[in-house]
Protein backbone atom coordinates (compact mmCIF):
# COMPACT_ATOMS: atom_id res chain seq x y z
CA UNK A 1 0.00 0.00 0.00
CA UNK A 2 2.56 2.45 1.31
CA UNK A 3 4.69 1.49 -1.82
CA UNK A 4 1.49 2.41 -4.06
CA UNK A 5 1.03 5.65 -2.62
CA UNK A 6 4.69 6.22 -3.28
CA UNK A 7 3.83 5.71 -7.04
CA UNK A 8 1.22 7.96 -7.07
CA UNK A 9 2.67 10.76 -5.68
CA UNK A 10 5.63 10.36 -7.74
CA UNK A 11 3.77 9.61 -11.23
CA UNK A 12 1.49 13.02 -9.66
CA UNK A 13 4.53 15.19 -9.91
CA UNK A 14 6.12 13.48 -12.78
CA UNK A 15 3.00 14.47 -14.89
CA UNK A 16 2.70 17.43 -13.10
CA UNK A 17 5.76 18.69 -14.05
CA UNK A 18 5.88 17.53 -17.84
CA UNK A 19 2.49 18.71 -18.60
CA UNK A 20 2.59 21.99 -17.37
CA UNK A 21 5.35 22.60 -20.29
CA UNK A 22 2.48 21.26 -23.15
CA UNK A 23 2.09 24.85 -25.13
CA UNK A 24 -1.61 26.04 -25.28
CA UNK A 25 -2.05 24.76 -28.79
CA UNK A 26 -2.10 21.13 -27.85
CA UNK A 27 -3.99 21.08 -25.25
CA UNK A 28 -6.99 19.41 -26.61
CA UNK A 29 -4.56 16.83 -28.06
CA UNK A 30 -3.25 16.54 -24.62
CA UNK A 31 -6.52 16.22 -22.53
CA UNK A 32 -7.87 13.80 -25.26
CA UNK A 33 -4.44 11.78 -25.15
CA UNK A 34 -4.70 11.58 -21.50
CA UNK A 35 -7.79 10.31 -21.51
CA UNK A 36 -6.78 7.39 -23.55
CA UNK A 37 -4.36 6.37 -21.23
CA UNK A 38 -6.25 6.76 -18.23
CA UNK A 39 -8.44 3.74 -20.79
CA UNK A 40 -5.80 1.74 -19.40
CA UNK A 41 -8.54 0.52 -16.79
CA UNK A 42 -8.64 -2.04 -19.59
CA UNK A 43 -6.02 -4.18 -17.74
CA UNK A 44 -8.43 -4.11 -14.72
CA UNK A 45 -11.09 -5.19 -16.70
CA UNK A 46 -9.03 -8.06 -18.08
CA UNK A 47 -7.92 -9.14 -15.17
CA UNK A 48 -11.30 -8.84 -13.25
CA UNK A 49 -13.55 -10.66 -16.49
CA UNK A 50 -10.42 -13.17 -17.01
CA UNK A 51 -10.77 -14.28 -13.16
CA UNK A 52 -12.33 -17.57 -12.79
CA UNK A 53 -15.37 -15.85 -10.29
CA UNK A 54 -18.98 -16.16 -10.74
CA UNK A 55 -20.90 -15.10 -13.75
CA UNK A 56 -21.29 -11.65 -12.36
CA UNK A 57 -18.02 -10.89 -11.95
CA UNK A 58 -17.07 -12.20 -15.66
CA UNK A 59 -19.92 -9.67 -16.90
CA UNK A 60 -19.18 -6.88 -14.59
CA UNK A 61 -15.65 -7.34 -15.90
CA UNK A 62 -16.76 -7.74 -20.10
CA UNK A 63 -19.01 -4.14 -19.69
CA UNK A 64 -15.87 -2.95 -18.06
CA UNK A 65 -13.60 -3.98 -20.81
CA UNK A 66 -15.75 -2.75 -23.73
CA UNK A 67 -16.09 0.46 -22.04
CA UNK A 68 -12.45 0.93 -21.18
CA UNK A 69 -11.71 -0.53 -24.77
CA UNK A 70 -14.03 2.27 -26.35
CA UNK A 71 -11.82 4.85 -24.21
CA UNK A 72 -8.28 2.96 -25.75
CA UNK A 73 -8.93 2.92 -29.30
CA UNK A 74 -11.42 5.97 -29.50
CA UNK A 75 -9.24 7.96 -27.46
CA UNK A 76 -5.89 7.29 -28.97
CA UNK A 77 -7.60 7.39 -32.69
CA UNK A 78 -8.73 10.61 -32.07
CA UNK A 79 -5.43 12.06 -30.62
CA UNK A 80 -3.53 10.79 -33.83
CA UNK A 81 -6.39 12.67 -36.32
CA UNK A 82 -5.48 16.03 -34.31
CA UNK A 83 -1.99 15.54 -34.00
CA UNK A 84 -1.70 14.82 -38.49
CA UNK A 85 -3.31 18.11 -38.58
CA UNK A 86 -0.91 19.80 -35.91
CA UNK A 87 1.86 18.89 -38.34
CA UNK A 88 3.32 20.87 -40.63
CA UNK A 89 2.17 21.52 -44.65
CA UNK A 90 4.30 23.33 -46.49
CA UNK A 91 3.41 22.37 -49.97
CA UNK A 92 0.46 24.73 -50.37
CA UNK A 93 2.35 27.32 -48.85
CA UNK A 94 4.88 26.46 -51.45
CA UNK A 95 2.57 26.72 -54.27
CA UNK A 96 1.58 30.88 -53.38
CA UNK A 97 5.12 31.28 -53.05
CA UNK A 98 5.27 34.37 -55.75
CA UNK A 99 3.83 36.77 -53.01
CA UNK A 100 5.09 35.21 -50.36
CA UNK A 101 7.88 38.15 -50.21
CA UNK A 102 5.83 40.95 -49.21
CA UNK A 103 6.59 40.77 -45.69
CA UNK A 104 2.96 39.81 -44.42
CA UNK A 105 4.29 36.40 -43.19
CA UNK A 106 5.73 35.57 -40.49
CA UNK A 107 9.60 35.09 -40.34
CA UNK A 108 9.85 31.32 -39.56
CA UNK A 109 7.85 30.31 -42.74
CA UNK A 110 9.23 32.92 -44.21
CA UNK A 111 12.88 31.11 -43.82
CA UNK A 112 11.66 27.90 -44.91
CA UNK A 113 9.43 29.37 -48.43
CA UNK A 114 13.07 31.59 -49.37
CA UNK B 1 -0.53 -0.19 -24.36
CA UNK B 2 -0.97 -3.48 -25.73
CA UNK B 3 2.15 -4.67 -24.30
CA UNK B 4 0.68 -4.04 -21.28
CA UNK B 5 -2.78 -5.91 -21.94
CA UNK B 6 -0.83 -8.54 -23.43
CA UNK B 7 1.46 -9.04 -20.22
CA UNK B 8 -1.74 -9.05 -18.06
CA UNK B 9 -2.85 -12.07 -20.32
CA UNK B 10 -0.13 -13.47 -19.65
CA UNK B 11 0.92 -12.70 -15.88
CA UNK B 12 -2.41 -13.83 -14.87
CA UNK B 13 -2.91 -17.05 -17.14
CA UNK B 14 -5.95 -15.66 -18.42
CA UNK B 15 -7.30 -18.07 -20.31
CA UNK B 16 -9.20 -15.99 -23.53
CA UNK B 17 -12.46 -16.67 -23.53
CA UNK B 18 -15.02 -15.70 -25.91
CA UNK B 19 -16.28 -12.74 -24.09
CA UNK B 20 -13.23 -11.30 -23.48
CA UNK B 21 -11.96 -11.10 -27.25
CA UNK B 22 -15.31 -10.13 -27.92
CA UNK B 23 -15.67 -7.26 -25.61
CA UNK B 24 -12.34 -6.11 -26.49
CA UNK B 25 -13.46 -6.28 -30.46
CA UNK B 26 -17.14 -4.85 -29.31
CA UNK B 27 -15.09 -2.05 -27.51
CA UNK B 28 -12.76 -0.93 -29.60
CA UNK B 29 -14.98 -0.92 -32.91
CA UNK B 30 -17.09 1.28 -30.87
CA UNK B 31 -14.46 3.60 -30.12
CA UNK B 32 -12.87 3.30 -33.49
CA UNK B 33 -16.19 4.15 -35.28
CA UNK B 34 -16.38 7.60 -32.83
CA UNK B 35 -13.24 8.63 -33.31
CA UNK B 36 -13.19 8.07 -37.22
CA UNK B 37 -16.70 9.97 -37.41
CA UNK B 38 -16.36 13.36 -35.40
CA UNK B 39 -16.59 16.87 -36.72
CA UNK B 40 -13.89 18.56 -35.03
CA UNK B 41 -16.13 21.00 -33.97
CA UNK B 42 -17.56 18.21 -32.06
CA UNK B 43 -14.86 17.61 -30.01
CA UNK B 44 -15.51 18.92 -27.06
CA UNK B 45 -18.30 16.77 -26.81
CA UNK B 46 -16.15 13.79 -27.69
CA UNK B 47 -13.39 14.24 -24.91
CA UNK B 48 -16.05 14.72 -22.14
CA UNK B 49 -17.60 11.27 -23.73
CA UNK B 50 -14.75 9.21 -23.29
CA UNK B 51 -14.26 10.67 -20.14
CA UNK B 52 -17.55 9.39 -19.20
CA UNK B 53 -16.65 5.84 -20.32
CA UNK B 54 -12.95 6.25 -18.46
CA UNK B 55 -14.92 6.97 -15.52
CA UNK B 56 -17.51 3.91 -15.92
CA UNK B 57 -14.66 1.80 -16.75
CA UNK B 58 -12.83 2.25 -13.37
CA UNK B 59 -16.04 2.29 -11.48
CA UNK B 60 -17.33 -1.51 -13.01
CA UNK B 61 -13.79 -2.61 -12.59
CA UNK B 62 -13.78 -2.27 -8.46
CA UNK B 63 -17.61 -3.98 -8.48
CA UNK B 64 -16.14 -6.50 -10.67
CA UNK B 65 -13.13 -7.17 -8.35
CA UNK B 66 -16.10 -7.30 -5.24
CA UNK B 67 -18.02 -9.82 -7.47
CA UNK B 68 -15.31 -11.33 -7.51
CA UNK B 69 -15.23 -12.39 -4.16
CA UNK B 70 -18.96 -13.76 -3.83
CA UNK B 71 -20.96 -16.42 -5.78
CA UNK B 72 -17.63 -18.77 -5.67
CA UNK B 73 -15.87 -19.23 -2.26
CA UNK B 74 -14.46 -22.25 -3.78
CA UNK B 75 -12.76 -20.39 -6.40
CA UNK B 76 -11.89 -17.59 -4.38
CA UNK B 77 -10.05 -20.24 -2.45
CA UNK B 78 -8.29 -22.15 -5.23
CA UNK B 79 -6.73 -18.71 -6.16
CA UNK B 80 -5.84 -17.97 -2.63
CA UNK B 81 -7.34 -14.41 -2.49
CA UNK B 82 -6.68 -12.45 0.54
CA UNK B 83 -9.43 -11.15 2.48
CA UNK B 84 -10.70 -7.96 1.63
CA UNK B 85 -8.84 -5.89 3.96
CA UNK B 86 -10.46 -2.44 4.92
CA UNK B 87 -7.63 -0.66 3.10
CA UNK B 88 -8.64 -2.37 -0.10
CA UNK B 89 -12.05 -1.62 0.73
CA UNK B 90 -11.28 2.06 0.96
CA UNK B 91 -9.91 2.18 -2.55
CA UNK B 92 -12.91 0.31 -4.03
CA UNK B 93 -15.20 2.45 -2.76
CA UNK B 94 -13.17 5.54 -4.01
CA UNK B 95 -12.89 4.03 -6.88
CA UNK B 96 -17.07 3.50 -7.43
CA UNK B 97 -17.45 7.18 -6.05
CA UNK B 98 -15.22 8.82 -8.39
CA UNK B 99 -15.45 6.67 -11.25
CA UNK B 100 -19.53 6.86 -10.99
CA UNK B 101 -19.51 11.14 -10.61
CA UNK B 102 -17.09 11.12 -13.74
CA UNK B 103 -19.62 8.79 -15.99
CA UNK B 104 -22.67 10.69 -14.95
CA UNK B 105 -20.94 13.98 -14.99
CA UNK B 106 -19.24 13.46 -18.15
CA UNK B 107 -22.62 12.86 -19.92
CA UNK B 108 -24.05 15.74 -18.57
CA UNK B 109 -21.44 17.98 -19.58
CA UNK B 110 -21.79 15.55 -23.12
CA UNK B 111 -25.32 16.74 -23.44
CA UNK B 112 -24.75 20.62 -22.57
CA UNK B 113 -22.14 20.40 -25.20
CA UNK B 114 -24.05 18.89 -27.99
CA UNK B 115 -27.17 21.05 -27.17
CA UNK B 116 -29.21 18.00 -25.31
CA UNK B 117 -29.07 19.92 -21.82
CA UNK B 118 -29.74 23.51 -21.96
CA UNK B 119 -26.24 25.48 -21.95
CA UNK B 120 -27.61 27.48 -19.13
CA UNK B 121 -27.06 26.66 -15.66
CA UNK B 122 -29.66 24.74 -14.17
CA UNK B 123 -30.66 25.35 -10.39
CA UNK B 124 -33.73 24.60 -8.66
CA UNK B 125 -34.79 25.08 -4.72
CA UNK B 126 -32.65 23.03 -2.15
CA UNK B 127 -30.48 21.96 -5.22
CA UNK B 128 -27.19 22.85 -3.20
CA UNK B 129 -28.63 20.93 0.31
CA UNK B 130 -29.70 18.19 -1.97
CA UNK B 131 -25.97 17.75 -3.22
CA UNK B 132 -24.65 18.20 0.30
CA UNK B 133 -27.34 15.19 1.45
CA UNK B 134 -25.46 13.63 -1.36
CA UNK B 135 -22.21 13.96 -0.14
CA UNK B 136 -23.19 12.72 3.06
CA UNK B 137 -25.38 10.25 1.66
CA UNK B 138 -21.75 8.82 0.07
CA UNK B 139 -20.08 9.10 3.00
CA UNK B 140 -22.26 7.00 5.08
CA UNK B 141 -22.03 4.10 2.00
CA UNK B 142 -18.79 4.16 2.23
CA UNK B 143 -18.21 3.54 5.77
CA UNK B 144 -20.62 1.36 5.60
CA UNK B 145 -18.74 -0.68 3.09
CA UNK B 146 -15.84 -0.74 4.95
CA UNK B 147 -16.84 -1.24 8.02
CA UNK B 148 -18.95 -4.26 6.69
CA UNK B 149 -15.75 -6.03 5.06
CA UNK B 150 -14.60 -7.39 8.73
CA UNK B 151 -17.25 -10.20 8.09
CA UNK B 152 -16.67 -10.28 4.52
CA UNK B 153 -17.42 -12.46 2.35
CA UNK B 154 -19.49 -14.44 4.68
CA UNK B 155 -21.49 -11.79 5.31
CA UNK B 156 -21.95 -10.05 1.88
CA UNK B 157 -24.86 -7.72 2.16
CA UNK B 158 -23.69 -4.47 3.52
CA UNK B 159 -20.98 -4.34 1.22
CA UNK B 160 -23.00 -5.37 -2.02
CA UNK B 161 -25.50 -3.04 -1.08
CA UNK B 162 -23.12 -0.51 0.16
CA UNK B 163 -21.57 -0.47 -2.56
CA UNK B 164 -25.02 -0.48 -5.20
CA UNK B 165 -26.49 2.44 -3.07
CA UNK B 166 -22.71 4.45 -3.44
CA UNK B 167 -23.09 3.59 -6.98
CA UNK B 168 -26.22 5.40 -7.36
CA UNK B 169 -25.64 8.00 -4.97
CA UNK B 170 -22.19 8.73 -6.86
CA UNK B 171 -24.74 8.96 -10.37
CA UNK B 172 -26.84 12.05 -9.32
CA UNK B 173 -24.19 13.25 -7.42
CA UNK B 174 -22.27 13.45 -10.83
CA UNK B 175 -25.23 14.95 -12.37
CA UNK B 176 -25.69 18.14 -9.75
CA UNK B 177 -22.04 18.73 -9.94
CA UNK B 178 -22.72 19.51 -13.18
CA UNK B 179 -25.80 20.87 -14.44
CA UNK B 180 -25.39 24.36 -12.61
CA UNK B 181 -22.40 25.08 -14.54
CA UNK B 182 -23.02 27.03 -17.41
CA UNK B 183 -21.54 26.89 -21.03
CA UNK B 184 -18.43 29.36 -20.89
CA UNK B 185 -17.38 27.46 -17.95
CA UNK B 186 -17.48 24.13 -20.09
CA UNK B 187 -13.53 24.26 -20.57
CA UNK B 188 -13.21 23.86 -16.76
CA UNK B 189 -15.67 21.01 -16.45
CA UNK B 190 -14.06 19.52 -18.83
CA UNK B 191 -10.42 19.66 -17.75
CA UNK B 192 -11.59 18.62 -14.57
CA UNK B 193 -13.26 15.31 -15.68
CA UNK B 194 -10.95 14.31 -17.63
CA UNK B 195 -8.75 14.56 -14.39
CA UNK B 196 -11.00 12.55 -12.15
CA UNK B 197 -11.12 9.61 -14.91
CA UNK B 198 -7.52 9.90 -14.30
CA UNK B 199 -7.97 9.36 -10.11
CA UNK B 200 -10.43 6.87 -10.99
CA UNK B 201 -8.05 5.22 -13.01
CA UNK B 202 -5.19 5.07 -10.35
CA UNK B 203 -7.73 4.41 -7.49
CA UNK B 204 -8.23 0.77 -9.69
CA UNK B 205 -4.78 0.66 -9.68
CA UNK B 206 -4.90 0.88 -5.51
CA UNK B 207 -7.69 -1.96 -5.55
CA UNK B 208 -5.89 -4.22 -8.30
CA UNK B 209 -2.41 -3.57 -7.05
CA UNK B 210 -1.29 -2.92 -10.35
CA UNK B 211 1.62 -0.56 -10.80
CA UNK B 212 0.93 0.45 -14.41
CA UNK B 213 -2.55 1.79 -13.64
CA UNK B 214 -1.98 3.98 -10.55
CA UNK B 215 0.82 5.71 -12.39
CA UNK B 216 -1.21 6.49 -15.69
CA UNK B 217 -4.05 7.50 -13.73
CA UNK B 218 -2.17 9.52 -11.60
CA UNK B 219 -0.31 11.09 -14.78
CA UNK B 220 -3.67 12.03 -16.37
CA UNK B 221 -5.22 13.09 -12.74
CA UNK B 222 -2.33 15.77 -12.32
CA UNK B 223 -2.46 16.59 -16.21
CA UNK B 224 -6.22 17.28 -15.53
CA UNK B 225 -5.60 19.76 -12.91
CA UNK B 226 -3.26 21.50 -14.44
CA UNK B 227 -5.59 21.79 -17.24
CA UNK B 228 -8.04 23.07 -14.85
CA UNK B 229 -6.24 25.38 -12.91
CA UNK B 230 -4.55 27.49 -16.06
CA UNK B 231 -8.34 26.97 -17.51
CA UNK B 232 -9.63 28.86 -14.31
CA UNK B 233 -6.36 31.38 -14.41
CA UNK B 234 -7.66 32.15 -18.02
CA UNK B 235 -11.15 33.32 -16.10
CA UNK B 236 -9.33 34.73 -12.67
CA UNK B 237 -12.06 32.88 -11.02
CA UNK B 238 -11.18 30.25 -8.25
CA UNK B 239 -12.44 26.65 -9.07
CA UNK B 240 -14.72 26.47 -5.53
CA UNK B 241 -16.41 29.64 -7.66
CA UNK B 242 -16.99 27.54 -11.03
CA UNK B 243 -18.06 24.23 -9.71
CA UNK B 244 -20.49 26.43 -7.20
CA UNK B 245 -21.80 27.54 -11.08
CA UNK B 246 -24.56 29.85 -11.34
CA UNK B 247 -22.28 32.14 -13.79
CA UNK B 248 -24.64 33.64 -16.41
CA UNK B 249 -25.87 31.75 -18.90
CA UNK B 250 -26.90 32.22 -22.49
CA UNK B 251 -29.52 35.23 -22.91
CA UNK B 252 -32.77 35.16 -24.34
CA UNK B 253 -31.94 34.36 -27.83
CA UNK B 254 -34.94 35.71 -29.14
CA UNK B 255 -34.99 39.38 -27.77
CA UNK B 256 -32.03 40.47 -28.23
CA UNK B 257 -29.99 42.79 -26.90
CA UNK B 258 -30.60 47.29 -26.41
CA UNK B 259 -28.90 48.78 -29.79
CA UNK B 260 -27.79 51.72 -27.72
CA UNK B 261 -26.49 52.85 -24.53
CA UNK B 262 -26.95 56.32 -22.98
CA UNK B 263 -25.67 58.36 -26.32
CA UNK B 264 -23.71 55.59 -27.66
CA UNK B 265 -24.95 53.19 -30.35
CA UNK B 266 -23.33 50.48 -32.36
CA UNK B 267 -22.16 50.96 -35.16
CA UNK B 268 -23.49 48.14 -37.98
CA UNK B 269 -21.08 47.99 -41.28
CA UNK B 270 -21.52 45.60 -44.31
CA UNK B 271 -19.08 42.79 -45.84
CA UNK B 272 -17.69 45.56 -48.99
CA UNK B 273 -16.42 48.27 -46.17
CA UNK B 274 -14.64 45.27 -43.54
CA UNK B 275 -13.03 44.12 -46.88
CA UNK B 276 -11.48 47.28 -47.74
CA UNK B 277 -9.93 48.18 -44.32
CA UNK B 278 -8.60 44.29 -44.34
CA UNK B 279 -7.27 44.57 -47.39
CA UNK B 280 -5.67 48.57 -46.85
CA UNK B 281 -4.81 47.39 -43.73
CA UNK B 282 -0.87 45.77 -42.98
CA UNK B 283 -1.50 44.15 -39.88
CA UNK B 284 -5.07 42.01 -38.97
CA UNK B 285 -5.57 40.06 -36.16
CA UNK B 286 -8.13 37.89 -35.85
CA UNK B 287 -9.75 36.69 -32.77
CA UNK B 288 -11.47 33.69 -33.11
CA UNK B 289 -14.15 32.44 -30.48
CA UNK B 290 -16.74 29.89 -29.55
CA UNK B 291 -18.93 31.30 -32.49
CA UNK B 292 -16.55 30.73 -35.06
CA UNK B 293 -17.22 26.66 -33.88
CA UNK B 294 -20.85 26.86 -33.84
CA UNK B 295 -20.94 28.18 -37.12
CA UNK B 296 -17.98 25.75 -38.31
CA UNK B 297 -16.20 28.86 -40.06
CA UNK B 298 -12.97 27.94 -39.78
CA UNK B 299 -12.25 26.88 -43.37
CA UNK B 300 -14.04 29.73 -44.78
CA UNK B 301 -11.66 31.90 -42.14
CA UNK B 302 -8.45 30.16 -43.74
CA UNK B 303 -9.48 31.21 -46.89
CA UNK B 304 -9.41 35.05 -45.71
CA UNK B 305 -6.21 34.63 -43.94
CA UNK B 306 -4.49 33.61 -47.09
CA UNK B 307 -5.81 36.08 -49.40
CA UNK B 308 -4.80 38.96 -46.79
CA UNK B 309 -1.50 37.36 -46.86
CA UNK B 310 -1.11 37.27 -50.36
CA UNK B 311 -1.78 40.59 -50.64
CA UNK B 312 0.84 41.29 -47.88
CA UNK B 313 -1.18 41.90 -45.11
CA UNK B 314 -0.01 40.83 -41.67
CA UNK B 315 -2.21 38.47 -40.13
CA UNK B 316 -2.24 36.98 -36.81
CA UNK B 317 -4.61 34.91 -34.69
CA UNK B 318 -4.99 35.78 -31.03
CA UNK B 319 -6.45 32.72 -28.90
CA UNK B 320 -7.41 32.88 -25.66
CA UNK B 321 -6.83 30.36 -22.79
CA UNK B 322 -10.74 30.10 -22.34
CA UNK B 323 -11.95 30.42 -25.96
CA UNK B 324 -14.17 27.67 -27.07
CA UNK B 325 -15.93 25.02 -24.44
CA UNK B 326 -12.52 22.95 -23.81
CA UNK B 327 -8.81 23.90 -23.56
CA UNK B 328 -7.20 24.05 -27.31
CA UNK B 329 -10.65 24.01 -28.34
CA UNK B 330 -9.56 27.07 -31.39
CA UNK B 331 -6.48 25.83 -32.38
CA UNK B 332 -7.78 22.00 -33.11
CA UNK B 333 -10.39 23.99 -35.75
CA UNK B 334 -7.87 26.25 -37.05
CA UNK B 335 -5.61 23.52 -37.50
CA UNK B 336 -8.05 21.45 -39.08
CA UNK B 337 -8.33 24.09 -41.55
CA UNK B 338 -4.91 24.25 -42.32
CA UNK B 339 -4.01 27.56 -40.67
CA UNK B 340 -0.24 27.61 -39.90
CA UNK B 341 0.00 27.71 -36.42
CA UNK B 342 3.21 29.94 -36.65
CA UNK B 343 0.37 32.88 -37.11
CA UNK B 344 -0.98 31.22 -33.56
CA UNK B 345 -0.53 33.19 -30.45
CA UNK B 346 -0.86 33.35 -26.86
CA UNK B 347 -2.74 35.76 -25.09
CA UNK B 348 0.43 37.11 -23.25
CA UNK B 349 2.33 36.83 -26.95
CA UNK B 350 0.33 39.17 -28.42
CA UNK B 351 -2.03 41.76 -25.72
CA UNK B 352 1.19 43.99 -26.51
CA UNK B 353 0.57 44.38 -29.88
CA UNK B 354 -3.17 45.58 -30.23
CA UNK B 355 -1.74 48.98 -29.90
CA UNK B 356 0.08 48.76 -33.72
CA UNK B 357 -2.88 47.06 -35.35
CA UNK B 358 -4.79 48.62 -37.72
CA UNK B 359 -7.89 45.89 -37.44
CA UNK B 360 -8.86 43.61 -35.08
CA UNK B 361 -11.66 40.89 -36.61
CA UNK B 362 -13.27 39.67 -33.55
CA UNK B 363 -15.14 36.07 -35.20
CA UNK B 364 -17.37 35.12 -32.21
CA UNK B 365 -15.97 35.88 -29.40
CA UNK B 366 -17.44 38.54 -26.63
CA UNK B 367 -16.33 37.79 -22.74
CA UNK B 368 -12.35 37.64 -23.98
CA UNK B 369 -12.29 40.70 -25.48
CA UNK B 370 -14.74 42.87 -23.24
CA UNK B 371 -13.03 46.00 -21.60
CA UNK B 372 -15.27 46.01 -18.45
CA UNK B 373 -12.87 43.38 -17.46
CA UNK B 374 -9.86 45.59 -16.61
CA UNK B 375 -11.60 48.50 -15.41
CA UNK B 376 -15.13 47.94 -14.03
CA UNK B 377 -15.09 46.40 -10.52
CA UNK B 378 -18.59 45.97 -10.79
CA UNK B 379 -18.79 43.84 -13.72
CA UNK B 380 -19.23 39.92 -13.12
CA UNK B 381 -16.11 39.34 -15.29
CA UNK B 382 -13.78 41.79 -13.63
CA UNK B 383 -10.18 40.80 -13.57
CA UNK B 384 -10.36 38.18 -16.26
CA UNK B 385 -7.47 38.64 -18.13
CA UNK B 386 -8.69 39.59 -21.93
CA UNK B 387 -7.48 40.16 -25.59
CA UNK B 388 -6.88 44.14 -25.57
CA UNK B 389 -8.63 44.26 -28.87
CA UNK B 390 -10.17 48.00 -28.27
CA UNK B 391 -7.08 49.12 -28.23
CA UNK B 392 -6.19 48.48 -31.77
CA UNK B 393 -7.58 51.33 -34.55
CA UNK B 394 -10.76 49.98 -35.52
CA UNK B 395 -12.54 46.47 -34.45
CA UNK B 396 -14.60 44.71 -36.50
CA UNK B 397 -17.35 42.66 -34.32
CA UNK B 398 -18.85 39.44 -36.50
CA UNK B 399 -21.82 38.37 -34.53
CA UNK B 400 -25.30 37.00 -34.81
CA UNK B 401 -26.89 39.38 -32.98
CA UNK B 402 -26.55 41.93 -30.13
CA UNK B 403 -27.38 39.23 -27.61
CA UNK B 404 -24.89 39.24 -24.76
CA UNK B 405 -22.13 35.99 -24.17
CA UNK B 406 -22.60 33.54 -22.20
CA UNK B 407 -21.54 35.25 -19.27
CA UNK B 408 -24.66 37.08 -19.72
CA UNK B 409 -23.41 40.53 -19.67
CA UNK B 410 -23.19 43.52 -22.01
CA UNK B 411 -20.61 44.08 -24.06
CA UNK B 412 -19.11 48.09 -24.17
CA UNK B 413 -16.73 47.36 -26.45
CA UNK B 414 -19.84 47.14 -28.75
CA UNK B 415 -20.43 50.68 -28.53
CA UNK B 416 -16.76 52.33 -28.73
CA UNK B 417 -16.39 54.51 -31.26
CA UNK B 418 -13.66 52.62 -33.04
CA UNK B 419 -16.47 49.24 -33.45
CA UNK B 420 -17.64 48.17 -35.97
CA UNK B 421 -20.70 45.26 -36.00
CA UNK B 422 -21.05 42.96 -38.97
CA UNK B 423 -24.24 41.08 -38.35
CA UNK B 424 -24.93 37.63 -39.56
CA UNK B 425 -23.78 34.22 -39.04
CA UNK B 426 -19.94 34.02 -38.70
CA UNK B 427 -19.50 31.52 -41.76
CA UNK B 428 -21.69 33.70 -44.19
CA UNK B 429 -20.24 37.02 -43.26
CA UNK B 430 -16.81 35.29 -44.03
CA UNK B 431 -17.64 34.05 -47.08
CA UNK B 432 -19.00 37.56 -48.58
CA UNK B 433 -15.58 38.89 -47.24
CA UNK B 434 -13.67 36.46 -49.20
CA UNK B 435 -15.03 37.13 -52.06
CA UNK B 436 -15.36 40.90 -51.55
CA UNK B 437 -11.38 40.61 -51.14
CA UNK B 438 -11.07 38.60 -54.17
CA UNK B 439 -13.02 41.15 -56.04
CA UNK B 440 -10.42 44.10 -54.78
Amino acid sequence: MLENLTYFVLAAFIGAEVISKVPQTLHTPLMSGSNAISGITVVGALVVAGMVGGSWAKWIGVAALIVAMINVVGGFMVTDRMLQMFKKKEPPQLKKGATDGVGGITPSSQKVNA
Amino acid sequence: MLVAVVATLFLHEILTPLEMIGGMVVGGAIGAMLARRVEMTSMPELVAAFNGFGGLASALVAGGEVARYLFSSSAAQTLSLDPLSPVTAVTIVLSVLVGMVTFSGSFVAFGKLNGLVSGNPISFLGMRLLTVLLVAGAFAAMGFVVWGTGDFPSVSEPVVWGLVALGIVALFLGILLVIPIGGADMPVVVALLNSYSGLAASATGFVLNNTALIVSGALVGASGLILTKIMCDGMNRSLLNVLLGGFGGEADTSSGGPVTKGDQQVQPTTADDVAILLTYAQKVIIVPGYGMAVAQAQHQVRELTDLLLEKGVMVKFAVHPVAGRMPGHMNVLLAEANVSYDLLFEMDEINGEFDSTDVSLVIGANDVVNPAARHDTSSPIYGMPILNVDRSQTVIILKRSMRPGYSGIENELFFAANTRMLFGDAKDSITQLVSEVKGL
